[in-house]
């Protein structure tokens, strides 16, 4: 094994880090502020639930590869331009979302929802400052899958020149370096995890409420 | 409610200086939708996905850079089929090419074998906005290889021998060569051999390598400068009647970022650029320790003093 | 888009060993052969710790892990040990499939009313009989929606196959990449989208039909957001 492949080689491996993590993680922030208004869109009108549930959940089952491969035609962009892994990725996550999203908005108790109206809110602050912060749990449950999938999913992009640390699996399968590829798979668990941990902190941190209840039933 | 709010909105806050300060990390700058007019920008330096391309991309890289020209060394892109459409949009501007297998890709129709013939014909077909430097003489072919007990049991010395053996047999080789003129459909036209079957492997790389050595096929499609053919004990046969036309590596770039600079040092490093150099080059990139193309490209302008 | 349309109706696409039956076969062969050993692996385990109560933040844990894990990564890994052959997909996919099957399994005898089992055991059942005759069926609905899951994405997984020079719908869309063919690119990436609704479309149906009518239909089973590897 060509352990000494790691130490020749961080400069490398800590810039396609970098760009790893904005291919994985730009698409996780843009999927929500995507999938907010369509979950709140198929909260109001069972049609348009249906339709959205179908389209993403249609969109979901096309494999990333494909999808990375074909988006240049579709977007009419280079085929390096690496808005192609973003959108991409972009779609899962929204898919992803909007389902989980529109549940936990409906999971809102009607009683909460009519006080509200009752205080004089109107739809769209009663949306941002009451259902919002109550589906909150469940959206960052969701945002925890996204970013962890697409911290694998990122890589598949190297197939095409675009993989952040999937490039690693390339170049170390063509080389027959070994110690290449485990540093790549490695560091992709690693950000997987550190991601996940993040996420479930700034969840936990804009939920103070969750937990005063629990310490109060305990 | 408020303090949800109030971290909710710290965490959007942070997200956009996140996504504001990308600086040099930020892959979505310079996305390349077209932006070819620009002679100030670093040159966009492009390569196939096998090593020996990487590294001359690392090479022409270093030496414009060590002249104080902007470069940009990309990741490794796939084939030519999936490189050039970057050409020409203008998210690549310069590549090292092959001249016989480029001239092919841009005239299916062409005929011409010999160094000069091809690099003539070159300079004929290349698209608008881009430019062909001058020709190493450094040449790197697609060869037709068998094992050596293949070859002994057969007594094959050259493709023509193989002819009659074609239809038993299963050949293995990059996709795009299914398809490309001097891949199976030239093999076909010019030996007579429709192999039996075809299997899809890599560029010259590790699956080719493998699914010769362990007989998945008999014969494959494998680079003439590749040093996994000796230690391997592989056998390159001939090609007497110049299926593969010459394939000399020559610069390819966009002619608005090729100033005089940028041609001279180009030009130079092809005038030391040969077929030898070359199979020495992909040999230390081979060795044990598995240097970088990076290394072995500054290595070796550093004997030649360019750097 | 017409490109893609005469690809579809050109002949010469539909036989031969690069013909889509072909192709479709091979890929619903990785598909089975990875989804049994994997189901082998999982449910039994997955019974095993729920109904013994021992080792369950093994499952969580291990479980989120081994989804984080790079399927790619991990099947150039293992073709740069195996070369060319189909251990390395398989185990690559195997691995892949395992975390939602043992997680499903886990999560629905867990789930089984405490009642229930207590109730069984106070009709005379042994473990044995509780496992298989209460907490399995019971169970069955997770255990399905696992399932389905994990078929999902090693049909979409099993296309990066190809790259290590197997066979699979994915052959069309790493050829059609070199090649530069988008018809053939789009026509594999409609082949595999298709083949995946029909066969959720199937464990749908499967999972109606072997479920006990007390038991339809959990609102976790609807709710529980797929994950996707490839």
């Amino acid at each position: 094994m060509n352990w000494s492949w790691i130490p020749r080689n961080l400069d490398r491996v800590a810039e396609l880090t970098v760009q790893h993590l904005w291919l994985a993680l730009l698409p996780v922030l843009l999927g929500l502020i995507v999938a907010l208004p369509l979950a709140w869109l198929a909260t109001r009108a069972r049609v348009i639930r249906t339709v959205l549930i179908t389209v993403t959940g249609l969109l979901y089952t096309v494999p990333s590869l494909a999808l990375i491969v074909m988006l240049p035609l579709v977007l009419g962009i280079g085929i390096l331009n690496p808005l192609n892994v973003v959108v991409a990725l972009t779609i899962y996550t929204v898919a992803l979302l909007v389902r989980s999203i529109a549940d936990a908005l409906d999971a809102v108790p009607q009683a909460v929802v009519a006080a509200a109206t009752a205080m004089g809110y109107t739809p769209l602050r009663r949306f941002v400052a009451v259902e919002l912060p109550l589906a909150v749990p469940v959206t960052v449950a969701g945002l925890r899958v996204a970013a962890v999938s697409n911290m694998s999913l990122v890589t598949v992009g190297a197939i095409v020149g675009l993989g952040g640390l999937g490039a690693l699996f390339t170049d170390g399968f063509q080389r027959d370096i070994p110690a290449e590829i485990l540093t790549g798979i490695v560091l992709v668990l690693v950000l997987a995890l550190l991601v996940d941990v993040a996420l479930l902190a700034i969840g936990r941190a804009v939920t103070p409420w969750t937990r005063a209840g629990a310490g109060a039933r305990a | 409610m408020t303090t949800f709010l109030r971290v909710a909105g710290v965490v959007a806050a942070l997200g956009l200086a996140l996504s504001a300060c990308g600086g040099g990390g930020d892959p979505l700058a310079g996305g390349g939708t077209g932006e070819t007019g620009d002679a100030s920008a670093p040159i966009r330096i492009g390569s196939a996905a096998f090593p020996e391309n990487q590294l001359l991309g690392e090479i022409y890289g270093q030496a414009l850079e060590a002249q104080g020209v902007a470069v940009e060394i990309l990741q490794p892109i796939a084939s030519r089929e999936a490189y050039f459409p970057g050409l020409r949009d203008g998210s690549i501007d310069l590549v090292p090419e092959y001249t016989g297998v480029l001239l092919q890709y841009l005239e299916p129709a062409a005929t011409e074998k010999s160094a000069d013939e091809v690099y003539a014909a070159l300079q004929g077909v290349i698209p608008e906005g881009l430019t062909l430097l001058e020709r190493s003489d450094a040449e790197n072919k697609d060869a037709v290889v068998v094992t050596q007990e293949f070859a002994t049991a057969n007594n094959l010395t050259t493709i023509e021998d193989l002819a009659p053996l074609c239809p038993t047999i299963t050949f293995g080789g990059p996709p795009e060569f299914q398809e490309r003129p001097d891949g199976i459909p030239g093999i076909e036209a010019t030996y007579g051999c429709t192999f039996a079957g075809y299997s899809s492997l890599d560029v010259g790389g590790p699956l080719t390598v493998t699914a010769l050595r362990d007989g998945t096929v008999q014969a494959a499609d494998l680079f003439t400068t590749d040093p996994t053919i000796e230690s391997n004990g592989f056998v390159a046969l001939e090609d007497p009647l110049n299926n593969f036309a010459a394939q000399n590596v020559v610069p390819l770039v966009n002619t608005a970022k090729a100033s005089d600079q940028v041609q001279q040092v180009l030009n130079d490093i092809s005038s030391r650029l040969t077929t030898e150099v070359l199979i020495d080059l992909n040999g230390r990139l081979a060795a044990d320790d598995r240097p970088n193309p990076d290394t072995v490209a500054q290595d070796w302008l550093t004997e030649q003093g360019l750097l | 888009m017409t490109g893609v349309i005469d690809w579809f109706a050109d002949p010469a696409n539909w036989s031969g060993p690069d013909g889509v039956p072909v192709r479709l076969l091979e890929h619903l062969q990785y598909t089975l052969l990875a989804l049994v050993i994997a189901a082998v692996i999982a449910i039994p385990l997955g019974l095993w710790i729920g109904h013994t109560g021992r080792g369950g933040f093994l499952v969580v844990g291990s479980a989120n892990a081994l989804r984080a894990l790079p399927t790619f990564g991990l099947l150039v890994l293992l073709a740069n040990v195996f070369g060319i052959a189909l251990t390395p997909p398989i185990a690559a996919l195997v691995i892949l499939a395992i975390p939602p099957m043992l997680a499903g399994t886990y999560a629905g005898v867990q789930a089984v009313d405490r009642a229930i089992v207590d109730a069984a055991r106070g009709m005379g059942m042994g473990e044995r009989e509780v496992l298989l005759r209460v907490e399995l069926p019971n169970a069955l609905p997770l255990i399905l929606g696992g399932v389905r899951s994990a078929t999902l994405q090693i049909i979409a997984t099993a296309t990066i196959a190809a790259y290590v020079a197997l066979g699979g719908l994915g052959r069309y869309i790493i050829d059609g990449l070199a090649l530069r063919n988008f018809a053939e690119m789009a026509a594999g990436s409609i082949l595999l989208a298709l083949l995946a609704i029909g066969i959720d479309l199937l464990l749908a149906a499967l999972q109606r039909t072997v479920v006990s009518p007390g038991l339809r239909t959990p609102a976790a089973i609807r709710t529980r957001p797929r994950l996707r590897a490839v």
